[in-house]
Formats: structure tokens, sequence, C-alpha cells
């Protein structure tokens, strides 16, 4: 711990930074998969899952929250179930915290896959499978470690974006220090206490230098990747 | 044995074709840009459904839209080698090469690693990198790559289309050493003469989604009624011969073909070995008395067969040679001051210097 952070701010970096993590490593199957289906299915309801995908692009964080509340409340359709059949609770917890922040940051890296899926040329792929390549061998083989400067870009701006993640997380999860107050909660708590002035600059500093650091990390990964892959070789 | 009966409608033109390919030899589709011949060849590999028809390789259907049977290309064995070598950029060319032996059935025939690396001359490049190697190296590459694979077919789609003419010369030799190594049928698809004279044991003529003709290349090459063939400026008949003898002194391989022999210029094919010679109609030229005291090497009693009108003011003469049809091309002024006709004896000169080999430069033919 740093000396220059009290308990509490150290809490709610460790906290976000634990929260971010989690939802990027539980977000970037699905998105991937969700991705790939979006680039090579042709299904029916394609459109409409391109659209539900990227709503919380669009809609205000605080709607997403309480549509994850409705679902996954206590009383929700999911969230008894979960509750019944697990005891897992997700409001008011960590766990949901990275819930709300693994929806809020999907769209982020079902967008940067899809881009990487786009650029793979097709014809690799049927190159692969006349040399004997089924299904799963070819997208393991092939798409996948062509498609990973995308998936590991997409997933480090997710985690940026993440430590950050207010609306839905205050929402769905609430603002309790310790569980589920991170950064960006801890200084809106900051600002609304009496001489909390300080501790709010110190925060916010801490987040812009995170917030950087996140996108400069993405930028060189996508780069060392993108050489090893051979594609700016020469 | 290759069947193929396919149709398949595009916007704006259909695709209907059949033919056979024999099961050792090469097997080229020619036929100018956009007459459908890639998409005969995507067919077989299976990766394009065609709205109807059978595609049988040995015994095996591997497409037959009445049966319902269509067979995923990765479980065709087919090798292809596509245009754009389309190598994969993330692995080493050692990495590429097992890509495909990797996954070859337990047991599949087919030449082994170290092998394929010796007859594509790919051993001091096996740890790059794709992005590094030139447009020539990438295509035997993945010619190694498809072949490895084990395939009971090998296909290339105009593999050396994108080549330049140093980069093409670079390629074919090996190409040619590949067929004279393995028994392997190749389906080979190009509109580029220069390579159906390299390599065609069997030659498909398409045009417009038809297959205007197919057969032995001898024959099919030597059909003047042809409009693809026919119209060549270089148009002329292809001679499987048997090296006689090198006759280093004076420079010269002598050779046989069934109907007479032929002097050329010094080849590199060893003694018995074969070759296939191009006999150009504008390189023949016909006397009705026997010719004395000529510079000519090559002066082959034939027999005038039939004879064509060709483009210009010009004739093209069927001359036969025992069982071997030879080419000529005249003017309609000699047809006419020789009294030529079907029937009449005559003599076929060749100059020597006039001939080259496969293994020789040729003019590129396009």
């Amino acid at each position: 711990m740093p000396p220059w952070l009290s308990p509490e701010e150290w809490e709610a970096v460790r906290l976000s930074l634990s929260v971010a993590l989690r939802s990027v490593v539980f977000g970037v199957p699905p998105a991937v998969l969700v991705a790939w289906l979006l680039a090579r299915g042709r299904f029916p309801g394609r459109g409409l899952l391109d659209a539900l995908v990227h709503l919380p692009l669009v809609m205000p964080p605080v709607v997403v929250g309480w549509l994850l509340l409705v679902t996954f409340g206590v009383r929700g359709p999911v969230g008894s179930l979960l509750q019944e059949w697990f005891g897992l609770r997700l409001v008011f917890t960590t766990g949901g915290a990275a819930l709300a922040t693994a929806v809020m940051s999907f769209p982020l890296i079902v967008r940067a896959v899809r881009l990487s899926l786009d650029a793979v040329e097709p014809g690799l792929e049927a190159a692969a499978r006349s040399l004997g390549a089924g299904p799963v061998d070819r997208f393991l083989t092939i798409t996948l470690p062509l498609i990973s400067p995308g998936i590991l870009s997409g997933a480090i701006t997710a985690f940026a974006a993440g430590l950050g993640e207010f609306g839905a997380v205050i929402t769905f999860a609430s603002n309790i220090p310790g569980q589920t107050q991170t950064l960006p909660l801890a200084i809106y708590s900051a600002t609304q206490t009496p001489g909390g002035e300080a501790m709010a600059a110190r925060l916010a500093l801490l987040s812009f230098a995170l917030a950087v650091a996140g996108l400069l990390a993405a930028e060189f990964a996508r780069r060392r990747l993108q050489a090893w892959l051979g594609r700016e070789a020469r | 044995m290759l069947e193929v009966t396919l149709r398949h409608g595009f916007p704006g033109f259909t695709l209907e074709a059949s033919f056979a390919a024999p099961a050792e030899g090469v097997t080229v589709l020619f036929g100018p840009s956009g007459c459908g011949k890639s998409t005969l060849l995507a067919a077989v590999a299976g990766l394009l459904r065609p709205e109807a028809g059978r595609i049988a390789l040995g015994g095996a259907v591997l497409f037959d839209s009445r049966a319902g049977v269509m067979l995923p290309p990765e479980r065709r064995r087919c090798g292809v080698v596509f245009q754009d070598a389309r190598l994969f950029p993330h692995l080493s060319v050692e990495a590429n090469l097992r890509y495909g032996l990797r996954r070859a059935p337990r047991g599949a025939e087919g030449p082994d690693f170290s092998e394929v690396v010796e007859l594509l001359g790919i051993g001091t490049l096996l740890g790059r990198r794709p992005a590094l190697l030139s447009g020539g190296e990438k295509q035997r590459v993945a010619l190694g790559r498809a072949l490895l694979s084990r395939p009971r077919l090998l296909l290339m789609d105009e593999p050396l289309a994108a080549l330049d003419q140093g980069r093409k010369a670079e390629v074919l030799p090996f190409l040619a050493r590949l067929k004279q190594r393995l028994r392997l049928p190749i389906l080979y698809v190009t509109h580029a003469m220069a390579e159906v004279d390299r390599l065609a044991d069997t030659l498909v003529l398409m045009q417009a989604g038809r297959v205007l003709a197919s057969g032995p290349v001898e024959e099919v090459a030597a059909r003047t009624d042809l409009p693809l063939l026919g119209a060549r400026r270089d148009a002329g008949v292809v001679l499987a011969c048997r090296v006689l003898r090198h006759d280093t002194a004076q420079g010269l391989t002598h050779l046989a073909f069934p109907g007479g022999e032929l002097a050329v210029p010094l080849a590199t094919v060893p003694e018995g070995g074969p070759l296939r010679l191009r006999l150009r109609a504008r390189d023949v030229v016909l006397a009705t008395e026997a010719p004395r005291g000529l510079s000519v090497r090559n002066i082959l009693p034939v027999v005038v067969e039939g004879l064509a009108a060709a483009e210009g003011h010009a004739a093209m003469l069927r001359l036969r040679a025992g069982p071997s049809l030879i080419l000529a091309r005249v003017t309609r002024e000699a047809v006419a001051r020789l009294a030529l006709a079907p029937g009449q004896a005559a003599w076929a000169l060749v100059k020597a210097v006039a001939l080259s080999g496969p293994d020789g430069e040729e003019a590129p033919d396009d």
C-alpha cells in the first residue's frame, strides 16, 4: 500500500482492479463467440443480436443497472433461480459489480474482436479446410491466433474502461465500501463528504493514470502480437 | 479417375460442364478468364456447392446432388494450391508444411517431409515466416503443404498467374519435376498456353461455362477447328518423344517420336528419357518433292490429311507422320501453287533451332 493513500482509498483501488479484471475474464469468451456469430454467422435475428450487444454503448448506464436489478435481483427471474440453485446473490456484492461492469464493457470487446475477424482473410480458413482441418480445429489453430491481437486490445480497453464504470455499478451493486465501492464510486462519495476534496483529487489523478496506462498497454500489446504474427514483418 | 458433371448458375451465365480426368498425370482445365474453370476446381475441392451434378474420385462420391451427398472439403483429401499461396502468416514455413501432414489420415501414402523439402528446394526457408518469402518461394511452400496432406488428388488454381515472368520460370521446373516424380493425379487450371505445353497430359478446353473439347493433349492441341487453339499465333502440336542420344560435339539431341525422328538443340533429359516437344505450325515448311541440298536437318515424310483456312491469307495444313499429327501454316497462295490436296505425299521441313524442349527457354505466350 502506497503511503500517500489511506486504507479506504487503497481498498477502492484494489476493488476497482478486481472488479475490472473479473469482468474481462468472464466477458472475453462470450464476446469472442458473439463476435464470431456476428462476423461469420448467417441466421435469423443476427441484426437483433447485433443491436442488443451494442445497447450498453448508447443506453444510460443507470438504465442498464436497473435492467440488471430487475433481472438478477433477488426477486428477478434469473436472480431468484441463482439464489435457489447455487445460493448465489449478485445484488450488492463484488460479483454483482463485476457483472454490471462486464455488461457495460461487453460491446467494446465484441467490436475489437469483430474488426480483427473481418481482417482475417477467409481464404486462409478455406486452405485449412482443404488440408483436413474441421471447424473447431480450424478455429483454434488459424482463426483464434490471427484474431488474438484484437482480443487482447479489446480486453485491455475493456479493463481500463471497467475501472471507471459508475452508473450501472451504483444502480445494481450499490455503493458499499470494501464490497462494491470502486474508484469512481469512492470519488463520488468523497465529493459528497465535507473536506473530501483532497481525497477526490488523489483518486481522480489515480484513475486518470490507470486509464492512460491501460490504453498505452493495449496499443503496445497489439503491436507486439501483430509483429509476432508476421503481418508487419515487412 | 475423376469424373465431374455439374451445373451451376451465376448472374449472367451458367456453368454446365462435364469431363473425366485419368487416374494419372496432369489434366489441365484451359480457357479464358471467367470461363468457369476455377469454379469447377472449387467444386471438386468442396469449397463451392454446385446447384446440381455429381463428382466422383476413384470409387468415392464427393458430391451428388440427387443422392444429397456433399462431402466437406476437410474430408475430400484434395490438396489445393491457390493462386495467392494462402500460407498461414502466424506459422513458420515448417509449421505450414506440417499442418496438412499432421491431419493426414493414418496410413495415407505420400512423400515424406524431407522428400518434399528436397523436391521443392525449400530446405533453407523452413525457419522463416511467410511474410519474408518471395512470391515464387511462397508458391513452392504452398505446393509442399498441399502435397504433405497426402491428397488423393492435387488441385492447382492458376498457381503461377500471380507471379511475374521470372518467378514463373523459377516455379515451373518444380511442377514439371513433381509431375515426373510423384504418381499423383493433378487437376490444373490455367489460361496460359505455355503451362499447357509444359505440363498437360490431358487437356480440357473450356469457353463460357462449357467444355469445348477434352482428351489427350496431343489430340486436342492439334485440332484446328477449335477457336482457342486455331487462332493462336503459335498454334502447333505437342509430340511425346523419347531421347535417343545426345551428340555433344554437334550440340544436338536426337529424338524419336511415333512417326519419325527429330534433331533438336542439346537437351538436359537423360538418354532414354521422355521429352515433350512443341512443334509450332509456323516453323514447319512443306515440300512436294524430296528436298536435297538444304541446311534443314529435320525432313519428315508426311501425308496431307486436310487443310483449313487460317486467319489472314494463311492456311493450316494437317499432316500425318505415321500415327502422329503435325500442323503446318502456309500461305493460301502456296496451297494453290503446289495444288495441295488431302492424300498427297509431301515432306515436312523443320529447322532444328526452331525447336526447344520443355527444358529450354520458352517464348512467353501472353
